[in-house]
C-alpha cells in the first residue's frame, strides 16, 4: 500500500476544493495558465486579475535586493530531530524531501543586502519547505538576523511566509514564539527598524511573535493573515465565516496591518522606508 | 535506551545547577530540589503515563488559578478590563500579597460549572484577555511588583471576532510585555499549557510544571487531526511530541516540576497550593538577589538558547 502524502503545511484557504488539482501554475483567481518564466517575469503575479502565486525565497530576494549585493549567512543552520518524531513518517525524511524540493536548508533564508542602495538584513521564508514552518532552525536563524543587524546597525526587512510551528519538534517548536519575541526586543532597544512584509499565509506560531512586532508592516494582496486559519475556526466554533476572513484586506480595515502592496511596488515602497528610518533621513 | 534518556537527563539538570540565576546562596537547596526532582522522574514516562499527565491535567476538578489564589495570596484584588473593549473572564489578573511582598498574578480561569465554562470560554482567551494582561504587567513593572503567571489554556480562541481583533498580534505582544519586565517573574502550567495561548504567559525568567500538567505546541487531538489525519490518534499523537512535565525538563523548556500530591492536585487542592507556593516563593527570593536589568538580559539569554538544531559542516 502506498503511504499517503501528508500535508502537514497549511490548509487551503479561500481557494477551491478542486485547488489540490490544479497545476500551480494556474491562476486561482481567473484560471489563467502560465509558463514558468511568465510568471517569473511578472514578479509571480496574474496580469489577468492580479492574483499573487507564492513567490519562493530565492526568487523574492533577487526581486528585492540589489543585483549581487546579497550575502547568504547562517546557511550551515539545519533542523535536527529532537524528538525522534514519527507519525506516518519520520520527521528526518520529511527534511530530507524538503532540502531536495525546494533547495534550501532551511524554510527561512537570511543575509545581507542592499536594496536601492541602502545596507538591510533581510530574513525571507519559504512556504515549500515544509509550509515554512518554524522549528528550532528557523527560529535560531531569525534571531541571527536580528543579531546581525544589530551588530551592522542596518534595518531588519523580513518577509514571512508560514503556516505555523513545526509540530513535528514538539514543544521546542513552541519556544521558537518567545525565542523570536526576544531577539526583535532586542532589536528594538538598539534602536533598529524593522520591516515585516506579511505573504501569503502567514499564521499561527509566525504571527503571534515575529511577524507582528515589525516597526512597519505590510502585507500582500490576498494574503491569509490569521493566529487560527478558517477550518479550523469553522470546524470549532461552526460559526459563519465572513468571505474576507483573515484575508489581508480584512487585516487592513481591522487594523492589523499599516498597508497592501502589490508585489511591483513593494521595492521601492521599502526604499522609502529605508530613507525615512535612515539615520538623518539619508 | 532507558539509560541514555536518564544520561541526557542527568546532563540537563547539571547545565541547569550550572546556570548564573541558581547561583548564591540557594544553590545548594536548589541542586537538592533537582536531585529530588531526578529520582522522581528518572523512571522515564511510559506513553501511558503521558497520556495520564493529559487526562489529569484536564481533570474537571483540577485546581484552576481562582483556586489556587486563595491558598497563595492574601489581600487579593482582582483587576479586570482592558481598558479598550472588554473585560475577557478567560484570564483573571489582579494584586495581592505573597509571602509579605505585593505580587501581580495573571492566570487562565477555567469555569467549574457549565455556566461559568461558557462565561470563561473553557480558559481560551480572546485578545482582549492579552491586553488586560499586557495591562497588569506594565503595573508590575511600573510599582516593581513581582510577576506570577499561572498558565491552564487548551489555546487561544479560535473565532472570527478573535481573529478580527488581533488575537495573533495580541498573544506576540503579551510576550513582547514580559520580555521588557525588570521585575521577577515566574510562571507555572497548572493545567492544560496550549500552544500560544499559553506561550503569552510564560515569557519568564523560571518557567515551572506541576507535576501532571502538560505543555504543548497544540493539542493531541490537534496534531493526530493534521498528521494522522484520524482525530482518534491523539494517544498516538501525545506519545510522539510529548508534552509532559519531565520531558519538558529535559528539552530545557522548563526550569523545574513542581510536584503534586499523589493522584494529582484535584486529590488535594490545599496540599497542591502547598507545594505551588513554596516553588513560587523559593524561585522569587533567588531572582529578588538581581537587579531588573540583569533579570531582562538573563530572561532574554535563556529563551534566546531554547531549541535544539543541527550545523552542517
Amino acid at each position: 500500500m502506498a503511504t499517503p502524502r501528508i500535508d502537514v503545511s497549511i490548509e487551503h484557504r479561500g481557494e477551491p476544493a478542486t485547488a489540490t488539482k490544479r497545476h500551480p501554475n494556474t491562476c486561482p483567481g481567473c484560471g489563467s495558465h502560465y509558463r514558468d518564466d511568465e510568471l517569473e517575469g511578472s514578479l509571480g503575479v496574474c496580469p489577468q486579475c492580479g492574483h499573487h502565486f507564492p513567490l519562493r525565497a530565492r526568487a523574492r530576494i533577487a526581486h528585492l535586493a540589489d543585483a549581487g549585493s546579497f550575502v547568504e549567512e547562517a546557511a550551515d543552520v539545519r533542523s535536527d530531530d529532537p524528538l525522534g518524531f514519527f507519525d506516518l513518517r519520520p520527521y528526518a525524511e520529511r527534511l530530507a524531501e524538503a532540502e531536495l524540493s525546494t533547495g534550501l536548508g532551511e524554510a527561512v533564508v537570511i543575509g545581507q543586502a542592499s536594496l536601492d542602495g541602502h545596507p538591510c538584513e533581510l530574513a525571507v521564508m519559504d512556504f515549500a519547505f515544509m509550509g515554512g514552518s518554524m522549528g528550532s532552525a528557523v527560529g535560531e536563524k531569525f534571531c541571527r538576523a536580528c543579531e546581525s543587524a544589530v551588530e551592522r546597525e542596518v534595518p531588519l526587512i523580513s518577509v514571512t511566509a508560514s503556516g505555523g510551528a513545526r509540530m513535528q519538534e514538539g514543544i521546542l517548536s513552541l519556544m521558537q514564539l518567545p525565542k523570536t519575541v526576544c531577539a526583535v526586543e532586542d532589536l528594538h532597544d538598539a534602536g533598529i527598524p524593522m520591516f515585516t512584509v506579511m505573504a501569503h499565509p502567514t499564521t499561527a506560531g509566525v504571527l503571534a511573535s515575529f511577524a507582528s512586532l515589525g516597526d512597519v508592516t505590510v502585507a500582500e494582496p490576498g494574503a491569509l493573515i490569521a493566529f487560527t486559519g478558517p477550518r479550523v475556526v469553522q470546524q470549532t466554533t461552526r460559526e459563519k465565516l465572513p468571505e474576507d476572513f483573515g484575508l489581508a484586506e480584512s487585516n487592513l480595515r481591522f487594523g492589523h496591518v499599516d498597508a497592501i502592496l502589490p508585489r511591483s511596488e513593494l521595492r521601492p515602497f521599502l526604499a522609502r522606508l529605508l530613507r525615512l528610518f535612515g539615520r538623518n533621513g539619508a | 535506551m532507558a539509560r541514555e534518556d536518564e544520561h541526557r537527563l542527568r546532563e540537563r539538570l547539571g547545565k541547569l545547577t550550572s546556570l548564573p540565576l541558581l547561583r548564591g546562596a540557594r544553590v545548594s537547596g536548589e541542586i537538592k530540589r533537582l536531585q529530588r526532582q531526578l529520582e522522581r522522574i528518572e523512571a522515564r514516562p511510559s506513553d501511558e503515563k503521558i497520556w495520564r499527565s493529559v487526562e489529569l491535567a484536564r481533570h474537571q476538578d483540577r485546581p484552576y488559578t481562582l483556586d489556587y489564589v486563595q491558598f497563595l495570596l492574601e489581600d487579593w484584588v482582582e483587576l479586570h478590563g482592558d481598558r479598550g473593549r472588554a473585560d475577557d473572564a478567560a484570564i483573571v489578573a489582579g494584586l495581592g500579597r505573597l509571602d509579605g511582598r505585593t505580587v501581580a498574578l495573571i492566570g487562565h480561569q477555567k469555569g467549574r460549572d457549565a455556566r461559568e465554562r461558557v462565561q470563561r470560554q473553557f480558559g481560551m482567551a480572546y485578545p482582549e484577555g492579552y491586553h488586560k494582561a499586557i495591562r497588569v504587567m506594565e503595573i508590575a513593572g511600573r510599582h516593581g511588583f513581582p510577576l506570577v503567571c499561572l498558565v491552564d489554556t487548551p489555546g487561544a480562541y479560535p473565532g472570527v471576532v478573535a481573529e478580527q481583533h488581533g488575537q495573533g498580534g495580541a498573544i506576540a505582544r503579551s510576550q513582547a510585555a514580559m520580555a521588557r519586565l525588570e521585575v521577577p517573574t515566574v510562571a507555572c502550567v497548572i493545567g492544560e499549557g496550549g500552544s500560544g495561548g499559553a506561550v503569552a504567559l510564560a515569557l519568564a525568567d523560571r518557567v515551572l510544571m506541576q507535576e501532571h500538567s502538560i505543555y504543548s505546541v497544540i493539542s493531541p487531538e490537534g496534531c493526530a487531526a493534521i498528521l494522522w489525519r484520524d482525530g482518534a490518534e491523539k494517544q498516538k499523537a501525545a506519545a510522539a511530541f510529548k508534552p509532559d512535565a519531565a520531558h519538558c525538563l529535559e528539552l530545557g523548556v522548563v526550569d523545574g516540576v513542581v510536584p503534586e500530591p499523589p493522584g494529582g492536585a484535584h486529590t488535594d487542592p490545599g496540599e497542591a497550593a502547598r507545594l505551588l507556593r513554596e516553588a513560587v516563593v523559593d524561585s522569587l527570593d533567588d531572582l529578588e538577589a538581581l537587579s531588573g536589568e540583569e533579570l531582562r538580559r538573563r530572561r532574554r539569554e535563556k529563551f534566546r538558547a531554547m531549541g535544539v538544531y543541527a550545523v552542517n559542516a
